[in-house]
C-alpha cells in the first residue's frame, strides 16, 4: 500500500480525519455523534496514516502508548462520574455550568467530560489493536 | 431556538431531586475505587514498584467502603443509588441488600489476600503488561455484579469480570494457557452471549429490566408469556458460570493454567458469581421459576457433589485436584437452592461465604506446595513437613475446613443444610452431602499424606535445597485458615448474616419498596 499518491494523501486525510473525530465527539451531546463513535473515527485515522507510513510515525505521533491514552479515558470518564458527589447528586449526574471565554458563552458539563474519556479509551484500545495487527503484517 | 414553546418540566418525575450524603456513595464506591485504580495503574505501568502497594491500598478502602455498606444496610436494609439520578426503573440502579454487602465485603477480603500471595509470584513482565489492572478490574466487576439492581447491567458486570479473567488466565502466555484460556473463553462466552440473550427476552416480555419492577410483574402475574422458556436459558446460563454438573468440564480445563493467586481469586469469586445470580433471579426475581426449578436444581446438585468429589478422588495433579473441590462446594450450595426454604437457603449463603474464603485458601495452599515441592504431581511430591511446619499447620487447617470437619467452618453450612433435607424428607441428598464429605476427606487426606508425611520423593541434592517459603507466601495461607477456624468457633455473626440474607431474598417487598417507594 505504500504507493507515492497514498503517502502524499494519508498524512492530510489523517489530520482530516481526526479534526472531523473531535467535532463529532462535542457534536454528541445533542445530536448524533459523541465519544465512542469519534474514538472510532480517530483510531481509523491512525490506522490510515499507519497503513501509508508504517506504525512507527503513528507510534511518534501518538506521543503516548495508545495503551496510557485508553487507560487516561478510563480515569476522565470515572472521575467525571464521581464529581456530582460534591452536588450530592448520584454517580454519573450530569451537571452544567456555563463558561465566558473571550466573550463567548461555552456550556461545560460533567457529560462532556465523561464523553471525552470514552473517546480515549476507544481511541486508545482500537489503536493499540490496530497498530499490533499493522506491525504484524510488516514483519 | 426560539423561546416561545418552552414548558416547565417537573425533574421529579424523573430523577432523584433529594440530595444525597456522602454515606450514599458507599453504594457505588466499592465499584469505582477499583476502576480509577485500575486505570490509575495502567498509567504508571513502567513504575512497577507502586503497583502492589497502590493495589492493595484501593483494596483496603473498598474493604472499608463495603463494611460500612453492609453496616449500613444490616441497619436500614436495601439502600439504593440512581445511576444519573434517574428514577427506577428506567434509569439503572445499585440497589444493596445484606446478601450482596456481605459478598461484596468477602470479594474485598479475598482479593487482599490473594493480592499478598501474587506479590511473591508475579515477575516484572507480568507487572508490565498490567497485572494489578487486570486484577483489579476483575473485582470491580465481580464487585458490580454483586451490588448492580438490574438485569442488564448484570450482564455488563460479567462481562467485565470476565474479559479481566481472560486477561489474568493468559498473562504469560504459555502454549498451557493459552489452551487453558481458550477453553474457559469460549465457554464462558457461551454462558455470556445465552444470558444476553435472555436480557433481550426479558425486555421484549416484560418491558423492564429492573429488578424490583420485574418482581413486582412477575408476582402480579402479567408477563403472560413463555416464562418458562427465557427460564431455562437463564437456569443455563448461570449454572454454566456457576461449574455445575454437566456444565463443569471448562473448570478444571482451565483454572490450574495460571498463577496460584489468580486461580485462588477465580476459585474464590467467578463460580460464586453464578451462584449469586442464580440465587437473585430464582428467589428474589421469578419465585415461581424458582419453584418450578428446584426438584431440577436438586438433582444439578446431588450429581454436581458426586462428579466433584469423584473428580477430587481421581485427580493426582494438586492443582487439577483443587479445581474439583470447587465444584464438588458448588454442589453444597445448589443443595440450598433446590430446597428452597429460608433455612436451606441460609445454609447454602453461609456455605458460600464459607467456600469463598476456604477455596482460595486451598489453592494458594497447592500453590504453596507446589511451589516448595517443585512439582504439580503428587506422585513425586513428599517431605514437605520437615521443610514447613507453618505450612503444614495452615494446610491442615484448610484441608479440614474443606472437608467440612470441626473444628472450622465448613461444617456448620453442611449441618444447616442437612438438617434442612432431613425435615424435606430429601433423603438422597443428605446421604450424598455426607458421603461427598467423607470422598473430600479422603481425597484431602491423600494430598496432605503425600504431599506433607512422606518422604521426599524426588533425588536433591545437597546444592539445591527446598527454597523458604516467604512470608508474602505464608501469611495469606495462614490468614485464610485462622480465619476459617474463627468462623468455626464462633459461627454465629456470619451464620447470622445470611439467615439476614436469606430472609432479604425471601421478603421481595421490603426490597421493592426500598427500590421502588411508590410501588
Amino acid at each position: 500500500m505504500r504507493t507515492v499518491i497514498f503517502r502524499t494523501v494519508a498524512p492530510f486525510l489523517t489530520a482530516l480525519m481526526i479534526i472531523f473525530s473531535i467535532f463529532i465527539l462535542l457534536r454528541g451531546h445533542n445530536e448524533p455523534g459523541g465519544g465512542f463513535i469519534g474514538g472510532l473515527i480517530a483510531a481509523s485515522a491512525n490506522a490510515v496514516y499507519g497503513i501509508a507510513c508504517g506504525v512507527s510515525p503513528v507510534r511518534r505521533s501518538l506521543k503516548f502508548h495508545p495503551m496510557t491514552i485508553a487507560a487516561a479515558g478510563l480515569f476522565i470518564a470515572t472521575l467525571a462520574g464521581m464529581a456530582s458527589i460534591f452536588a450530592q447528586a448520584g454517580f454519573l449526574t450530569g451537571l452544567w455550568t456555563t463558561v465566558n471565554l473571550f466573550g463567548q458563552t461555552i456550556d461545560l458539563s460533567t457529560t462532556l467530560f465523561f464523553d471525552i474519556g470514552v473517546y480515549l479509551v476507544v481511541l486508545g484500545t482500537f489503536s493499540s489493536i490496530g497498530l499490533a495487527l499493522e506491525e504484524r503484517e510488516m514483519e | 431556538m426560539a423561546a416561545t414553546g418552552v414548558t416547565k418540566v417537573d425533574r421529579s418525575l424523573a430523577m432523584v431531586t433529594e440530595a444525597l450524603g456522602a454515606w450514599d456513595w458507599l453504594v457505588i464506591a466499592p465499584v469505582a475505587l477499583p476502576l480509577l485504580g485500575a486505570a490509575a495503574l495502567l498509567l504508571i505501568r513502567k513504575r512497577i514498584a507502586w503497583h502492589a502497594p497502590a493495589s492493595i491500598a484501593i483494596m483496603l478502602l473498598m474493604l472499608a467502603a463495603d463494611v460500612g455498606l453492609l453496616i449500613r444496610v444490616w441497619n436500614e436494609g436495601p439502600v439504593h443509588m440512581a445511576m444519573g439520578s434517574w428514577l427506577p426503573p428506567f434509569g439503572i440502579i445499585f440497589a444493596v441488600d445484606t446478601l450482596g454487602a456481605v459478598f461484596a465485603t468477602i470479594t474485598a477480603f479475598i482479593g487482599l489476600v490473594c493480592a499478598v500471595y501474587a506479590t511473591a509470584e508475579i515477575d516484572t513482565t507480568e507487572y508490565r503488561y498490567g497485572y494489578f489492572t487486570f486484577y483489579l478490574l476483575m473485582l470491580a466487576g465481580v464487585t458490580g455484579a454483586f451490588l448492580t439492581g438490574d438485569v442488564f447491567n448484570l450482564y455488563v458486570w460479567f462481562e467485565v469480570l470476565l474479559i479481566s479473567s481472560f486477561g489474568l488466565l493468559a498473562l504469560g502466555s504459555n502454549p498451557i494457557q493459552l489452551d487453558g484460556t481458550f477453553k474457559y473463553a469460549i465457554l464462558n462466552l457461551v454462558a455470556t452471549t445465552l444470558f444476553l440473550i435472555t436480557v433481550g427476552l426479558i425486555y421484549g416480555i416484560a418491558g423492564t429490566l429492573n429488578m424490583a419492577d420485574l418482581a413486582i410483574k412477575a408476582r402480579s402475574g402479567d408477563l403472560g408469556a413463555p416464562v418458562m422458556s427465557f427460564g431455562v436459558l437463564l437456569t443455563f446460563a448461570f449454572l454454566m458460570k456457576a461449574a455445575a454438573f454437566p456444565l463443569n468440564a471448562w473448570l478444571p480445563a482451565s483454572y490450574h493454567v495460571t498463577r496460584s493467586a489468580s486461580s485462588a481469586l477465580f476459585a474464590a469469586l467467578l463460580t460464586k458469581v453464578g451462584v449469586y445470580a442464580l440465587l437473585r433471579t430464582l428467589v428474589l426475581v421469578f419465585p415461581e421459576l424458582g419453584e418450578t426449578f428446584a426438584p431440577v436444581l436438586l438433582i444439578v446438585a446431588n450429581s454436581t457433589m458426586i462428579a466433584g468429589a469423584l473428580g477430587l478422588l481421581a485427580s493426582n495433579d494438586i492443582r487439577r485436584m483443587v479445581g474439583w473441590a470447587v465444584i464438588s462446594g458448588i454442589g453444597v450450595i445448589l443443595v440450598g437452592l433446590g430446597l428452597g426454604e429460608a433455612a436451606a437457603l441460609s445454609g447454602a449463603i453461609a456455605y458460600a461465604i464459607h467456600s469463598m474464603v476456604v477455596m482460595a485458601g486451598l489453592y494458594l495452599l497447592a500453590g504453596a506446595m507446589s511451589w516448595l515441592a517443585g512439582t504439580d504431581s503428587l506422585f513425586k511430591m513428599g517431605g514437605l513437613a520437615v521443610h514447613s511446619p507453618a505450612l503444614l499447620l495452615c494446610g491442615l487447617g484448610i484441608v479440614l475446613a474443606t472437608a467440612g470437619l470441626p473444628p472450622f467452618s465448613g461444617l456448620w453450612p453442611k449441618a444447616i443444610l442437612v438438617e434442612a433435607a432431613l425435615s424435606k424428607a430429601a433423603y438422597v441428598t443428605v446421604g450424598i452431602i455426607l458421603v461427598n464429605g467423607l470422598l473430600t476427606t479422603i481425597a484431602l487426606g491423600r494430598m496432605f499424606a503425600f504431599g506433607f508425611w512422606r518422604a521426599a520423593q524426588m533425588e536433591r541434592s545437597e546444592l539445591a535445597p527446598f527454597p523458604l517459603l516467604s512470608k508474602s507466601r505464608i501469611v495469606p495461607v495462614a490468614t485464610i485458615a485462622i480465619v476459617s477456624l474463627a468462623g468455626g468457633l464462633y459461627p454465629e455473626p456470619w451464620l447470622a448474616a445470611s439467615r439476614q440474607a436469606a430472609a432479604g431474598l425471601l421478603d421481595a417487598a421490603t426490597y421493592i419498596n426500598a427500590v421502588l417507594p411508590e410501588g
